[in-house]
């Protein structure tokens, strides 16, 4: 009787306890703040955003902060859909989240789901971001700042030097940018490279061109380029688009480009085989071709001007998603890594260009070189212009349409449509895609 | 000791007419009810993780259902009326029927071939049983990438045997038959062999006899084979194609992964290889982010699959027909 009831009390002890453990340990992610214990912040990034030492440095001067990151080195097409998810599903999300500028405007249509930054004393951090760079932030009620600025993507021109001794043009940058002040010169040198034959393409595809172009020629002209600034669809009347659009046409037709789709595998083993001379080049570009190309291809990459004159690609903001359970850290996080000090870090670790124009006049960025690239001194080249970059607005499909466009674009490219027919996919599939 | 004297007392004896009454009752509950509580926890669990989710996609696809947004405005059946004029998605529908066909009928007929071989008198049977699943147990996605290079349009294998004996590079991922072919490779190297084991399986269970009896009738192996081992068959060879259309037709990590960068989810620039799970993720997800549009997808495609696997058995059913009539089952 004894051991009968003692083995029972001990089985119904087994159990509670079992109960009692799957609680707590269901309960254990939401009651570590309440415990007093290190809190978690994570981080979701996409590419490179060379935060790693200012992880560390941060991490030193909270001892109670633990900071993780997430995503390195994806792919921004990958990277977008799990947030998205993530935000839907009000669960998921890193304490902080970068989103990249063409996607913001998604986001910024429904702001429920971030933190109102504005309510946590950001608004005296406006004269450290670039004006257009703080105003992207914002809703369009100006009422929310749903995201700090990181960087901004200043262009410029990569290129092989090898490849381009090879073919007997110049290497020198300042020689190589004298080469090309029009995109047109840039096709004829590129004929001019293409007639040496060295086994390579002068261009890797002709989709990231197109995307350069546009934003350049929208952002010297209009302004905007497959929305106007009230929303509506103009991607067959802003003539930015079809001189963009013209001007790709040019390039593939001259058979400039290796045809590789960007970001595909083939892409980036082409960086590794030496199959292309050239690639526009936006300051975030510099992390990612050395990526591709590898250490075995150091020195042999420089930077020049880009053709036609400056534009701005991409960039980035941190957000923090009211889903947060630590929002309060997260914020205090957020400001740090993009306060001028957090960019600087970044852009000398990873390479994307400061948004913070006290970070731009910084000599750590205006005399930094790049090993890389055959130590060109990319805070000359990039932070120079940066301060006269000149935004292009983006309308609430803007990717949706993007991708139609820039499909168009690559059915060119591969063959399987004439110039005329691409155009009139392109605009007849992004009026659906912005329908949908 | 003093456990026990500190014990409760026993309860007072229940009434002797109740007791077995109870116990009668509760036999015959248990002779009742029982096999329902043994299989109940399928169908709660399928009740969970399959009812459940159906009914909820059904539900969303009635709505205009932007996956952020807040308000979800009721549409009725308009998702599912646009869906049936978008041209895009009959081009997916005819992606992946393709791609089934292209993969599917070769995968079954070499798996036939190889059960066959297996279920004859060879030397470490169980090492070669063994090796055919080999495939199968190796990640898709690990399968996938490895594909997606091989058939390379610059640097990949294929391309370079073709340079070879002389035939033009073949541009797998933007020529929409080649993308077929490349993705169908990828799926019969995984489940050729899968499929060879479950025909393996069913073999084994023909009586000998038939086969002791059919030799001395003078029957060769391969009339054997067609007049005896596939009719016998028939009932293992629907359930293959059962399982394959289902698999088949939901196709989407080998599409997904042969292509890769921008937009993959497209299946290339003109769609050459999107299936129609692939475009259920391109509108529920990125780009698009219309839930209920995606979710109107997935219920097209569950009729879809319901309607070729009912062709399927028809055809097969019929194929058979003539060969021996069989007990129903």
């Amino acid at each position: 009787m004894v051991t009968f009831t003692r083995r029972r009390l001990a089985a119904v002890a087994l159990v509670a306890t079992a109960a009692l453990l799957g609680a707590t340990a269901c309960g254990g992610g939401d009651d570590e703040a309440a415990a007093g214990g290190p809190v978690t912040l994570t981080v979701d990034v996409f590419g490179q955003f060379g935060y790693e030492e200012l992880y560390k440095e941060y991490m030193a001067s909270h001892p109670d902060v633990k900071i993780v990151e997430r995503g390195t080195g994806s792919n921004l097409d990958e990277y977008s859909p799990k947030l998205t998810q993530w935000l839907a599903a009000g669960k998921g999300a890193g304490d902080i989240v970068a989103i990249e500028e063409g996607l913001l405007v998604e986001y910024k249509a429904n702001p429920q789901n971030f933190v109102n930054l504005l309510d946590h004393g950001a608004a005296d951090l406006k004269g450290n971001f670039l004006d257009w760079k703080w105003n992207q932030g914002l809703t369009a009620d100006g009422k929310q700042l749903i995201g700090l600025g990181t960087d901004v993507g200043g262009m410029a021109m990569c290129y092989r030097k090898d490849l381009f001794a090879k073919a007997g043009l110049p290497t020198d940058r300042e020689a190589v940018s004298k080469l090309w002040p029009t995109w047109a010169d840039y096709i004829r040198v590129g004929e001019q490279f293409k007639a040496k034959n060295t086994g390579a393409s002068f261009l890797d595809a002709a989709t990231n061109t197109f995307n350069t172009i546009l934003l350049q020629t929208a952002g010297n002209t209009s302004g905007y380029s497959y929305y106007d600034t009230s929303d509506k669809l103009v991607v067959d009347s802003n003539p930015a688009v079809r001189q963009a659009y013209d001007t790709t046409m040019d390039i593939i037709d001259s058979g400039l480009s290796g045809r590789y789709g960007s970001w595909s595998e083939e892409w980036v083993s082409a960086f590794k085989q030496s199959k292309f001379a050239t690639i526009a080049c936006p300051a975030w570009m510099t992390g990612v071709i050395e990526g591709n190309a590898g250490a075995g291809a150091k020195g042999r990459w420089d930077i020049a001007q880009v053709p036609g004159n400056g534009g701005n690609w991409g960039g980035s903001f941190l957000a923090v998603p009211k889903q947060g359970k630590h929002q309060a850290e997260a914020i205090e996080l957020a400001k740090f890594l993009t306060s001028a000090k957090g960019q600087i870090g970044a852009f000398k670790a990873k390479g994307p260009l400061p948004s913070s124009p006290q970070a731009l006049a910084d000599p750590a960025i205006v005399d930094s070189t790049n090993a890389y690239f055959s130590a060109a001194p990319v805070g000359k080249i990039f932070a120079e212009g940066a301060k006269g970059l000149k935004p292009v607005y983006m309308g609430p499909k803007n990717q949706a349409v993007r991708t139609e466009v820039e499909n168009a674009v690559r059915t060119v490219e591969l063959g399987k449509r004439s110039p005329e027919q691409g155009w009139t996919d392109a605009v007849e599939n992004a009026k659906k895609a912005a329908a949908k | 000791m003093a456990v026990q004297l500190d014990a409760r007392p026993p309860v007072a004896p229940a009434p002797g007419t109740t007791r077995p009454s109870r116990g009668a009752r509760l036999s015959r509950f248990d002779t009742r009810y029982s096999p329902y509580l043994y299989i109940a926890p399928f169908f709660l669990l399928f009740g969970v993780f399959g009812i459940y989710p159906l009914a909820y996609t059904f539900w969303v696809s009635l709505h205009d259902w932007d996956l952020l947004g807040a308000e979800h405005p009721f549409v009725g059946f308009d998702n599912y009326s646009q869906l049936l004029a978008d041209p895009d998605f009959w081009h997916s529908v005819v992606n992946t029927l393709g791609i089934f066909v292209i993969a599917t009928i070769p995968q079954l007929l070499l798996a036939l071939w190889l059960a066959n071989l297996l279920n004859r008198q060879l030397r470490a049977r169980t090492t070669w049983r063994m090796a055919v699943l080999i495939p199968n147990v190796t990640s898709t996605a690990a399968v996938a990438i490895v594909f997606a290079v091989l058939f390379g349009r610059d640097f990949g294998m294929i391309n370079w045997l073709l340079d070879h004996v002389g035939v033009d590079a073949v541009d797998w991922k933007a020529n929409r038959l080649a993308s077929w072919v490349a993705i169908s490779t990828m799926v019969d190297w995984r489940w050729t062999g899968y499929n060879a084991l479950i025909f393996l399986a069913a073999m084994q269970a023909i009586p000998r006899d038939l086969y002791e009896s059919a030799a001395i009738d003078g029957a060769g192996r391969a009339r054997q084979f067609w007049s005896i081992t596939v009719p016998l068959l028939k009932p293992t060879i629907i359930f293959a194609v059962i399982i394959s259309t289902i698999g088949g037709l939901q196709l989407f990590t080998e599409p997904r992964l042969f292509n890769s960068g921008t937009n993959a989810i497209r299946g290339g620039p003109l769609r050459e290889s999107q299936t129609v799970t692939m475009y259920m993720f391109e509108n529920a997800f990125a780009p698009h982010y219309n839930f209920g549009y995606g979710s109107a997808i997935a219920w097209l495609l569950f009729a879809l699959i319901a309607v070729v696997a009912a062709v399927n058995v028809l055809l097969l059913r019929r194929l058979g027909g003539g060969a021996r009539k069989e007990e129903p089952r």
